[in-house]
C-alpha cells in the first residue's frame, strides 16, 4: 500500500534507519522501566552519543554534520517513536546548544561544540522561572557586572535536565527598565561557584526526563561567558523556540504514530462479539481519524522545516508555531484515543499506550504553551494582512 | 577436467540439457567440451545415461583409490573420566551402517587414562578400539586432536569415519576433514547407506530446523559426519563381547600445539546437561520475576530434567546464557521440552522445534508457541506450575 | 594489529519460508541479513582494534548483492571490505568456502587475527571456522565467550564453553577464533559510518583475482553434495487443553503419565 512520499535523500533516510532502530532496539525495551524509576537515560544517550546524532545540527569543523530543523525532526520523530522523555532530553539539548550556535563568538563555539557535538557534555536551557512562563518578559533572575565577572541570582523552574547538563544557557535580566532589551543570555557551566540545582521534580508523564529548579546564589562566572550582546537576551530565546518548535511537533508526530501503531494492532487481534474489533465501524473511524491527523501533521510539521532550512528564510516565527501547536494538540488527542480504543486494558500499565497518553500533555504545554502559540499565528496573520 | 568417453558417448544431447553453464555440447553426434566455461559441477557427470563423463585430476584422490578405504569409525569422546552418552548411540549405529556394508566397527578414543574405557566400547558394538593414551592428551586441544586422528586415518583409511557433534566433536573434526581434504556433515540426524554405491546417506537439519538436507560425499574419503547427541539410541551393553584393543603411540611431532589450557571448570549444573536432557522446562518472559524461576527449576527436578530459558529470560538476569534455547543459543530436541511463558518468536522455535512432545504454558492464547505445540495450556505459569509440581508430587507418591 | 573478519549473508529467519512440496527454501522476497553471529565477531574485531589500533577488514564470499553486508559492516566501524564473488564460488561446502577464503586472507598479507562466528544459521555446521584454521595454518578455538589480550600485546586470554563448564586458555596471535553471542553486545551503526559506508570502495575479487585453482572452488571443489532437501512437518498436535487451570494441569499429567515421563 502507498506511503506518502517525503522524497529524503541518501542521507536523510539513513538518519531515520538509525534513529529508528535506537528507538526499537534501546528505548522500547527499557521505557516502561525508566517511566516507572524515574531514572535518567544515561546508557541511551551514550548510544545517541555513538551514533553521532548530537552533532546534527552542529557544523562539520567542530565534528557534526551541518544539517538544519528538518533532519533534526526526523531524528526526533523516530527516537519520539520510543519514548518522548528520552527524545526530550535528546532535544533539550539543541534547544541549549542552538543559542551558542547562532550568537556564540568563534572562541565559545571552539570552546562548547565539539563536545556537545560528541554527546561528552548535555546541555540545558533555562528561561522559565516561577513567576514567568508565557510571559517571559517577568523574569527576575538578575545578572549584574562585577569587575570582570557576571553575578547571577535568582531561580529558573522546571529546567529539563538540570542537575544532569554541564552546560546552561540562561537568559537573565540585566535591566528591568528596558523591556525587551532588559534581557542579556549567559553560558553558566556545571560547578560555577553559586550554582546549584532544586530536588527533581515528580511529573505526570515524561518521567526518564529530569526537571529541576536552577539556583543562582551569587553565582560568579567570568565575563567571557556571556552570549552574543548585553539585551539580546529575548531575541536569543525567541529565535531558538522558533528552530526548536517545529522538532516538538515531530516528536509529537513520532508519539501519534507509537499510540496509532498499538491500537491498530490491538484493535486487529482484539475479538468481542465474535470479530475483530476494528471491523466495527465505531472504531474504524476513530482509527481513521487519528491515522488521517498523523500524516498532516507530518505534512505540516516536514514543510515547514524545510522552509526554515531554506536560504536566508526569515519570520518563521508564525510558521513554526503551527507546526507546533497542530502537531501537539493532535497527539493528544490520539494518545487519548488510543487508550479507548485498548478499552480497560489500555488503563493498564503493562500495555504502553497509558504512558503515551500521560506523555503527551506536556507537548501542549513546553517550549511555549498552545495558547501562546495561537497567540503568535494571530498576531502574524493580523500583520500579514495589514499589507493586502 | 571433464573427459568425453567417445566409445561409450551417443550423442543423446542429455548433458547439453543439463549444464548451466553452456560448457558441453553435442556436435557431430559427439558431446565435446568448453574448458573454459565448465567449472566441474559434475551435473552432466551424474546425469548421462551411458556414463561415458568423468573427471580427471581433481582434488583429493583420484577416484579409483576409493575402494582401498574401508571400515567405519566411530570417534570417542570422553568428560571427566565417562565417556558421554553420544558415544554409545554412535556405537550402536556404527554397528548398523557396518552390517549393511559388510565391513566392521572401529572405537577411536584419544585421551589420558582411559584404557580402561576400552571394553565399554566393545561391550557397546566396537569391534577394535584403538587407543591413544598420553599426557598432552589429558585436556582437549584442538591441533592436537586433530592432528592425530587425521594422521590414523591416513595410515587406516577408513571409509567413514563419525564423531558426536559436541562441543569438542564440532570443533576439532573439521579440521580433521580439512586436512584430509575431505568432505564433512555436520551434526547429522539421520545416517543410511545407499546400497548400489556403498555411500554413506547423511541426513541433517538446515535453518534452525525448517529444512533436512540428505548429503552424500560421492568423490572423497573418509566420508565424515558429526552426530547430533541424543537422537539416535545406544544399545543395551553386552559385557561379554571380545574385540581387538590397539594401543596406539602418537608421534611427538604430532603432539605439538599453540594453545595453553589453564584452567579447566565445571559448572554446578543443574540437572543433565541441556544437549542430553530427555526433558527441558524452558523458563520466558512469562514468569514476570526471578523468584518464580524457581517454579521452573522445581519442575524440572521432578521430571528429572534441565533448565532451559529464553533470550529474555537471560537478558533479565533470570538464568545463565548457557541454558538460552535458540537461534544464538543451543539447540536441543529432548523427549519432552516445557515452554512456560515463552511467547514462541521464530529465534527461539528453531532451537526446541524438533523435541517430541512440546508443553505450552502461556496466557496469551495467540501466541505463536502453540502454532508448534502438541498441548497447550492456556494460563499464567505462576498459577498453572505450582498446580503442575503439586499434582505431579501426588503421582510420583511424595 | 591486523584483524580480519569473515562474515555471510543468510536468509532473514523472520521472513524466510519454505516450500514443503517440493521440500525447498523459498528464495523470492526472502531478506538477506548479516548471519547473528558475526555481528559478535565484528564487534570482538572493532573492540580489538579501538584499544590497540590496527585495521578490521571484513571479508564474505557471495553473489554480488553481499556488497551490502559488507557495506553494513563498515557502517559499524570496519575499515575495509571485501567482496569474493563468482559465478565459480557458487555451490561450495565447507572444504571450497575455507579454500576460497584462505586464497584471500592469504593474499591480505600477514593476519593476527581472524574472527569468524561460531555458525551460520542456514548451514548450521560450524565448519568454516576450524577448516579456515587449517588452511591459514592457524590454531583455533571455538566458543569463545570472553576474549582479552595479555599486556605483552600478543598474547589471548580466552574462555571457551563447553557442555559442562568452561576453559580457560592462553594462545599467542596469529589465531583463529569463533565467537558465541554471549560474547559481547554488538554496536549501533554511526551517522558518520552510514555516510562512509555509502561511499565506501568495496573491491570485487573474482576467481582469477584470487589465483584460484578452478577444480578447488564452487561446486567443483566441493567434496559433498546434496542429493535431496526435505521439509519436516513437525507433529504438532495443537491440542489446547481446557479448562479451569486445576483441570488444565489434571489433564495435562494424565498425558504425561501415559508417555512415561512420571517414573523419574
Amino acid at each position: 500500500m502507498a506511503q506518502v512520499n517525503y522524497f529524503l535523500t541518501e542521507e536523510q533516510q539513513m538518519i531515520v534507519d538509525l534513529t529508528r532502530r535506537i528507538a526499537v532496539e534501546k528505548i522500547i525495551p527499557v521505557r516502561a522501566k525508566l517511566d516507572e524509576t524515574e531514572e535518567f537515560p544515561w546508557e541511551i544517550m551514550k548510544d545517541i552519543a555513538r551514533s553521532d546524532l548530537f552533532g546534527l545540527y552542529i557544523p562539520e569543523e567542530y565534528g557534526g554534520f551541518a544539517k538544519g530543523c528538518f533532519e533534526n525532526c526526523l531524528a526526533v520523530e523516530q527516537l519520539a517513536y520510543g519514548c518522548i522523555a528520552v527524545t526530550t532530553t535528546f532535544a533539550a539539548s539543541a534547544l541549549g546548544g542552538y543559542p551558542i550556535l547562532l550568537f556564540g563568538t568563534d572562541e565559545q563555539k571552539a570552546r562548547y561544540l565539539p563536545d556537545i557535538a560528541s554527546g561528552k557534555r548535555l546541555v540545558a536551557f533555562g528561561l522559565t522561572e516561577a513567576n514567568a512562563g508565557s510571559d517571559a518578559a517577568g523574569i527576575r533572575t538578575t545578572a549584574v557586572e562585577d569587575g570582570d565577572h557576571w553575578v547571577l541570582n535568582g531561580t529558573k523552574q522546571w529546567i529539563t535536565s538540570g542537575g544532569e547538563a554541564e552546560i546552561y544557557t540562561i537568559v537573565a535580566m540585566t535591566d528591568k527598565n528596558k523591556g525587551a532589551r532588559g534581557a542579556t543570555a549567559y553560558i553558566v557551566e556545571k560547578g560555577d561557584p553559586g550554582f546549584g540545582y532544586g530536588k527533581k521534580e515528580r511529573k505526570m508523564g515524561l518521567n526518564a526526563s529530569s526537571t529541576r529548579e536552577l539556583i543562582f546564589n551569587g553565582c560568579r562566572i567570568p565575563k567571557d561567558r556571556i552570549l552574543g550582546r548585553k539585551g539580546q537576551g529575548f531575541i536569543i530565546a525567541m529565535r531558538t523556540l522558533d528552530l526548536a518548535r517545529p522538532g516538538i511537533g515531530a516528536i509529537a508526530v513520532g508519539l501519534a504514530q507509537a499510540a496509532l501503531d498499538e491500537a491498530v494492532r490491538y484493535a486487529r487481534q482484539r475479538i468481542q462479539f465474535g470479530q475483530p474489533i476494528i471491523t466495527f465501524q465505531a472504531l474504524q473511524h476513530m482509527l481513521a481519524d487519528m491515522a488521517t491527523k498523523i500524516e498532516a501533521s507530518r505534512a505540516l510539521v516536514y514543510s515547514v522545516a524545510r522552509t526554515i532550512d531554506e536560504e536566508g528564510a526569515k519570520d518563521v516565527a508564525k510558521l513554526s508555531a503551527m507546526a507546533k501547536v497542530f502537531a501537539t494538540d493532535m497527539a493528544m488527542q490520539v494518545t487519548t484515543d488510543a487508550v479507548q480504543v485498548l478499552g480497560g486494558y489500555g488503563y493498564m500499565k503493562s500495555y504502553p499506550v497509558e504512558k503515551m497518553m500521560r506523555d503527551a500533555k506536556i507537548l501542549q504545554i513546553y517550549e511555549g504553551t498552545n495558547q501562546i502559540m495561537r497567540n503568535i499565528i494571530g498576531q502574524a496573520l493580523n500583520k500579514e494582512y495589514a499589507k493586502k | 577436467m571433464l573427459k568425453v568417453d567417445t566409445e561409450k558417448c551417443t550423442g543423446c544431447g542429455e548433458c547439453e540439457e543439463v549444464c548451466a553453464f553452456e560448457a558441453i555440447c553435442v556436435e557431430d553426434d559427439v558431446a565435446v567440451v568448453d574448458q573454459d566455461a565448465c567449472t566441474l559441477c559434475g551435473t552432466c557427470v551424474d546425469g548421462c545415461p551411458e556414463g561415458a563423463l568423468e573427471f580427471h585430476n581433481e582434488e583429493g584422490l583420484p577416484a579409483t583409490d576409493l575402494s582401498s578405504w574401508r571400515g567405519i569409525w566411530a570417534v570417542a569422546e570422553c568428560r571427566g573420566g565417562v565417556l558421554v552418552p553420544v558415544t554409545l548411540e554412535l556405537l550402536a549405529k556404527s554397528g548398523r551402517l557396518a552390517d549393511k556394508l559388510g565391513t566392521d566397527v572401529t572405537a577411536v578414543l584419544m585421551g589420558h587414562d582411559i584404557e580402561s574405557r576400552a571394553q565399554e566400547l566393545i561391550s557397546h558394538g566396537a569391534d577394535r578400539v584403538l587407543i591413544v593414551d598420553h599426557p598432552e592428551l589429558a585436556t582437549f586441544i584442538d591441533e592436537v586432536y586433530a592432528n592425530i586422528l587425521a594422521d590414523l586415518a591416513w595410515k587406516e583409511r577408513p571409509e567413514i569415519i563419525l564423531a558426536g557433534a559436541t562441543a569438542m566433536g564440532r570443533s576439532y573434526i573439521p579440521r580433521v576433514a580439512t586436512i584430509l581434504k575431505t568432505g564433512l556433515t555436520a551434526d547429522c540426524t539421520g545416517l543410511d547407506i545407499r546400497a548400489e554405491d556403498r555411500l554413506l546417506l547423511q541426513t541433517r537439519p538446515a535453518f534452525g530446523g525448517n529444512l533436512l538436507a540428505t548429503i552424500v560425499c560421492p568423490r572423497h574419503r573418509p566420508q565424515m559426519a558429526t552426530v547430533r547427541p541424543n537422537v539416535m539410541k545406544a544399545d543395551a551393553p553386552d559385557p561379554g563381547r571380545k574385540g581387538e584393543v590397539i594401543r596406539v603411540v602418537p608421534e611427538e611431532n604430532l603432539l605439538g600445539h599453540r594453545v595453553r589450557i589453564l584452567e579447566s571448570v565445571k559448572e554446578h549444573a543443574e540437572g543433565p546437561n541441556l544437549s542430553e536432557a530427555d526433558v527441558i522446562v524452558t523458563a520466558g518472559r512469562g514468569f514476570e520475576q526471578e523468584k518464580n524461576v524457581e517454579l521452573a527449576r522445581e519442575l524440572a527436578d521432578l521430571l528429572g530434567g534441565a533448565v532451559g530459558a529464553t533470550r529474555a529470560a537471560v537478558d533479565a538476569g533470570w538464568l545463565s546464557r548457557r541454558t538460552q534455547i535458540g537461534q544464538t543459543g543451543v539447540t536441543v530436541s529432548p523427549k519432552l521440552y516445557m515452554a512456560c511463558g515463552v511467547s514462541g518468536a521464530i529465534q527461539h522455535i528453531v532451537g526446541m522445534q524438533g523435541s517430541e512432545i512440546i508443553v505450552a504454558i502461556n496466557k496469551d492464547a495467540g501466541a505463536p508457541i502453540f502454532d508448534v505445540a502438541t498441548y497447550g495450556l492456556v494460563g499464567d505459569v505462576k498459577e498453572i506450575l505450582p498446580l503442575l509440581i503439586q499434582n505431579i508430587r501426588k503421582e510420583q507418591g511424595l | 594489529m591486523n584483524i580480519v573478519v569473515c562474515i555471510k549473508q543468510v536468509p532473514d529467519a523472520k521472513t524466510v519460508r519454505f516450500d514443503t512440496e517440493k521440500g525447498t527454501l523459498v528464495r523470492e522476497g526472502v531478506e538477506a541479513v548479516i548471519n547473528p553471529f558475526d555481528f559478535h565477531a565484528l564487534e570482538a574485531g572493532l573492540q580489538m582494534r579501538d584499544t590497540y589500533g590496527g585495521k578490521v577488514t571484513v571479508l564474505t564470499m557471495g553473489p554480488l548483492q553481499a556488497e551490502n553486508a559488507l557495506r553494513e559492516a563498515v557502517s559499524l566501524g570496519a575499515d575495509k571490505g571485501i567482496l569474493l564473488s563468482d559465478r565459480a564460488f557458487a555451490g561450495a561446502d565447507t572444504l571450497a568456502t575455507t579454500y576460497t577464503l584462505a586464497m584471500a586472507i592469504k593474499k591480505l598479507g600477514p593476519v593476527d587475527l581472524v574472527l569468524c562466528g561460531k555458525q551460520a544459521i542456514d548451514g548450521d555446521t560450524a565448519q568454516v571456522g576450524p577448516g579456515l584454521a587449517v588452511r591459514l595454518g592457524l590454531p583455533h578455538v571455538t566458543c569463545v565467550n570472553a576474549l582479552s589480550v595479555l599486556d605483552d600485546g600478543k598474547t589471548l586470554h580466552i574462555m571457551r564453553i563447553n557442555e559442562d563448564g568452561y576453559d580457560i586458555l592462553e594462545l599467542e596471535m596469529p589465531a583463529l577464533l569463533t565467537v558465541l553471542a554471549s560474547l559481547n553486545t554488538p554496536r549501533l551503526p554511526s551517522l558518520k559510518g552510514k555516510m562512509r559506508a555509502g561511499k565506501a570502495d568495496i573491491p570485487v575479487w573474482d576467481a582469477g583475482e584470487l589465483g584460484a585453482e578452478p577444480g578447488r572452488i564452487g561446486l567443483a571443489g566441493s567434496a559433498t553434495r546434496v542429493i535431496s532437501t526435505s521439509v519436516p512437518t513437525f507433529k504438532a498436535r495443537r491440542e489446547i487443553l481446557e479448562g479451569s487451570a486445576e483441570e488444565q494441569v489434571k489433564a495435562l499429567v494424565f498425558r504425561f503419565k501415559e508417555a512415561g515421563f512420571l517414573n523419574a
